[in-house]
């Protein structure tokens, strides 16, 4: 901390108002949610539909399906041809897509601010009146296997990570990846598909978000005229996934793949989630990720394994509140050359307990709390990635007024609620520790042992 | 498809699409250093953009990787912080900077706010013009660039991009990777990294570009203090790369169940006349951002890839033509197929009239969007002065796409879509596919 001005810096972001991004938010007659996000430096808008329906929300057996549908959501509909969403996005000069998450699918447009009328037009239409055929299922299906091939199969870290996450959850759908599993993802049916689609595409599930160079009143205007009439899904039930029961035993795992040239290990912990009008355990555990293994350099871990010892080329910690259920804390150590897994796996453990004892260093924190007061200003240049992190929170059940108030949330941390959140990471009960090595690595590690 | 070409039409009598209104201003310091500048005011903070044109392809031989390991070695420690101390410094004033390094450049991008400007770029100042390389840091970073190059060695995407290169450039450096060999990474020393940095970092061969909340006073001596001591001249430029590669097929055994496909052949120079021909012929053939002919038959059609796509590469010591599929290993073989027919018809017939507006329609819609953003900006206000386009590029970018006709399109489709010397790289177990000599 050499930098003269420093403390005087800090003051006068301490005392200069946030400037706040002008967001409104309407809901529809249907039950559809509206927010827009005005940025009026270029005349561009994005437009996103959000459903609150991911792959959590899928039937046990057809594991994929909301991926699935999300590919087939660019076929026919009964006003549209195939590809013609695509097409017409692009023959005006925008770009389109759409993303899949365990909690939520996204559909977006990004285009000139005077297409925002077009774009509704054939979001709203596909919503409800897609008109898929036998045809568009078959070789839709080879298209997402091959994705999955690309993705997964050709990668011995998602394999690994699919591994990691089905024994992490015990009972929740968290533990069957998004894409799904392959056996069942070959099965997907045109009414498996179809079932989905009809159960969760509606107005009353689903949340507008337009950014960008728009009038909030226009946006509603035009919201009311091509969304309001969309009928809503009568009865649609609260999301309530099945729930974990009590984790009593730590679980550990082996991965070896000859594709492998890194091995590492990696612990994640069930955690807590951010909750509406509950933030604060959440905040804690941002605040602990970031000091443990946020920065290379300057982490808890960074410091000890990388640069006092060299037991590690790489360390990390992670966490992401931002999930409907229950999420996960995580460890990261790529130990050194001739640092076996399990030694490294040990003096990772040392790093968390020295931590514990030592304490949150004040320096340190108050960097990492300048950093979040910083990306406020930051994060105003980006209007698309404002507009991602508003639909995902809100279909991650938060609010517009837990959004609100994070940054604050985070700034009211103190070190010792951090620590009392790192305590939870010598609990390994609820926790998965899993390797990744390669044959050769593996044998030698075995040679030693018995050595 | 005829349908679709109907709508495009339709969608051209719309209005003119957003106009990207981007004002820059060629700034000169003091001290004679030039940037070009968008001045943003709305949000307190400035993206800056630094290049120097050569990038890793001036490392000297043997000592492959030394430009490299100089780049990840900037932020590790300068004057009289050491690596924890600078971070820690740059993390307290909530800056970013950013060092990397390609075939044809290296790169210093930062953002810092307004209200810490001159500390941050104090901070940053002491990384590019007194950084320490100690031992110990360049030890841990050299450990990370090993880990990196024998990642490389199993991943199949890496597999078949390596192999293009070293089968395509004979002793060029653009034959092997930039982060070196286990060898020659091993080797390097700290003087080795000293010259690297003043064979790269030099003033004759810099480029800067700055958006945001800044004033041309503020910038023009902020220049001269951050980047006027650097040393006036650099290495000799590299030599041109000849273009080694025959048409045909190289199949690198693999086990993993989809291969990965990269093609191509040789391409055009960023100043040929015909390269904006080519351009949008690209984007109808194969380019991504809308529904080329390579995605329409190779994955809509026929469900054979989740992705594939084509484009041009104009370094600036070679120029390609390239592309990339991946395909489950016993189905590859027809996504190479329907690949080299789509080559062959675009050679021999070109497009249509409704594909060459469809595509028009597109690319000058598509250019604004690219200006969103401080640092996207300074990007583009760097390139452009690397590509030698004139300040005023931005405004006739549209024009010349325009400009393209069906005729531009057919000579250069014939000129340059050579199927015959179209050269594949599959690593997998492909099935129904062998290497040609």
């Amino acid at each position: 901390m050499r930098i003269p001005g420093l403390a005087l810096v800090a003051l006068t972001l301490l005392i200069r108002p946030l400037w706040a991004q002008e967001i409104s938010n309407f809901t529809l007659d249907n039950g559809m949610d509206v927010v827009v996000i005005e940025d009026h430096r270029a005349p561009v808008v994005v437009h996103m539909v959000w459903y609150r329906a991911g792959a959590a929300d899928e039937t046990p057996g057809v594991s994929g399906v909301a991926h699935f549908l999300e590919h087939l959501l660019f076929k026919a509909t009964d006003d549209m041809k195939a590809g013609e969403l695509s097409d017409t996005v692009a023959a005006n000069g925008g770009s389109d897509n759409a993303f899949t998450s365990q909690d939520y699918t996204a559909y977006y447009q990004r285009v000139a601010a005077d297409r925002l009328d077009l774009m509704m037009k054939m979001e709203s239409d596909r919503m409800r009146d897609l008109r898929l055929t036998v045809d568009d299922i078959a070789t839709e299906r080879d298209v997402i296997l091959e994705e999955r091939n690309m993705r997964v199969e050709n990668n011995p870290d998602a394999l690994f990570g699919e591994q990691r996450r089905a024994a992490q959850y015990l009972n929740h759908p968290y533990g069957t990846p998004t894409i799904g599993w392959k056996h069942e993802v070959e099965k997907l049916s045109l009414e498996d598909a179809l079932a989905y689609y009809r159960r969760f595409y509606a107005p009353n599930n689903a949340i507008l978000v337009v950014a960008g160079d728009v009038d909030p009143a226009n946006v509603l205007e035009l919201a009311k005229k091509y969304y309001g009439p969309l009928a809503p899904t009568v009865g649609l039930m609260p999301r309530q996934r099945t729930e974990e029961p009590p984790q009593l035993a730590e679980r550990r795992m082996t991965y070896v793949d000859p594709r492998v040239s890194q091995p590492y290990v990696i612990r994640t912990y069930l955690a807590p989630e951010r909750n509406p009008g509950d933030q604060k355990q959440a905040a804690a555990l941002t605040m602990l990720s970031e000091l443990l293994g946020g920065n290379g350099q300057t982490s808890v871990l960074g410091r000890k394994l990388q640069f006092e010892t060299q037991k590690a080329i790489y360390t990390s910690a992670f966490y992401d509140g931002m999930s409907l259920d229950k999420t996960t804390f995580g460890l990261v150590i790529v130990p050194s050359e001739g640092v076996s897994l399990a030694e490294g796996e040990a003096a990772m453990d040392k790093a968390v307990a020295e931590f514990i004892e030592e304490g949150v260093d004040m320096d340190q924190f108050a960097r990492i709390k300048m950093q979040i007061k910083a990306d406020l200003i930051y994060q105003r240049d980006n209007v698309e990635a404002m507009a991602n992190d508003y639909g995902a929170a809100l279909t991650s059940g938060l609010t517009l007024e837990d959004i609100k108030a994070w940054p604050q949330v985070l700034q009211d941390v103190t070190p010792e609620e951090v620590i009392e959140a790192a305590k939870m990471l010598q609990d390994k009960r609820q926790a998965v520790t899993s390797w990744l090595t390669n044959p050769a690595a593996q044998k030698m590690t075995k040679a030693e042992v018995t050595q | 498809m005829k349908r679709i070409y109907l709508a495009f039409i339709a969608l051209l009598t719309f209005s003119v699409v957003a106009q990207a209104e981007v004002k820059i201003q060629e700034v000169t310091s003091p001290g004679g250093i030039t940037a070009w500048l968008v001045e943003e005011h709305s949000i307190p903070f400035t993206a800056l953009e630094i290049r120097f044109l050569g990038g890793a392809s001036l490392d000297p031989k043997g000592k492959r990787g030394a430009i490299n390991l100089m780049t990840g070695l900037l932020e590790e420690g300068a004057a009289d912080r050491d690596a924890r101390e600078f971070a820690a410094a740059a993390e307290g004033l909530a800056a970013s900077f950013g060092f990397d390094v390609s075939d044809d450049s290296m790169s210093v991008s930062s953002q810092f706010l307004t209200e810490n400007r001159n500390d941050a770029l104090a901070l940053l100042r002491t990384a590019l013009q007194e950084p320490r390389f100690d031992e110990d840091a360049i030890t841990r970073v050299k450990a990370q660039v090993v880990s990196a190059i024998q990642s490389a060695e199993t991943d199949p995407d890496a597999i078949s991009g390596s192999t293009f290169d070293r089968l395509a450039f004979g002793d060029h450096p653009y034959a092997t990777s930039i982060n070196g060999t286990l060898e020659t990474v091993a080797a390097l020393t700290r003087d080795d990294l000293f010259a690297a940095k003043d064979a790269v970092m030099a003033r004759d061969r810099m480029y800067v570009g700055a958006v945001g909340d800044i004033t041309p006073e503020e910038l023009g001596k902020l220049l001269d203090d951050l980047l006027g001591d650097l040393p006036a001249v650099g290495a000799e430029m590299p030599e041109k790369a000849p273009f080694l590669l025959k048409g045909g097929m190289t199949v690198v055994p693999f086990d993993t169940p989809q291969s990965v496909v990269t093609f191509g052949q040789e391409g055009l120079e960023r100043h040929d006349p015909d390269f904006f021909a080519a351009y949008v012929m690209n984007t109808i053939l194969g380019g991504s951002g809308r529904q080329s002919r390579l995605m329409e038959e190779v994955r809509e059609k026929r469900g054979l890839t989740y992705g594939v796509y084509s484009y041009l590469l104009p370094k600036d010591y070679a120029a390609l033509y390239m592309g990339r599929v991946a395909s489950a290993n016993d189905r590859v073989a027809q996504a190479v197929q329907v690949i080299k027919d789509e080559w062959v018809k675009m050679a021999k017939n070109g497009v249509t009239a409704e594909e060459l507006e469809g595509a028009k329609t597109y690319l000058t819609g598509a250019y604004p969007l690219r200006f969103d953003g401080n640092g996207p900006i300074a990007n583009i206000l760097v390139a452009m002065q690397m590509d030698d386009l004139p300040i005023d590029y931005i405004a006739t970018r549209n024009d010349r796409i325009n400009a393209v006709t069906l005729k531009d399109i057919a000579r250069v489709a014939k000129r340059l879509v050579r199927p015959d010397d179209l050269h594949f790289v599959v690593v997998g177990q492909p099935e129904g596919l062998e290497s040609t000599e």
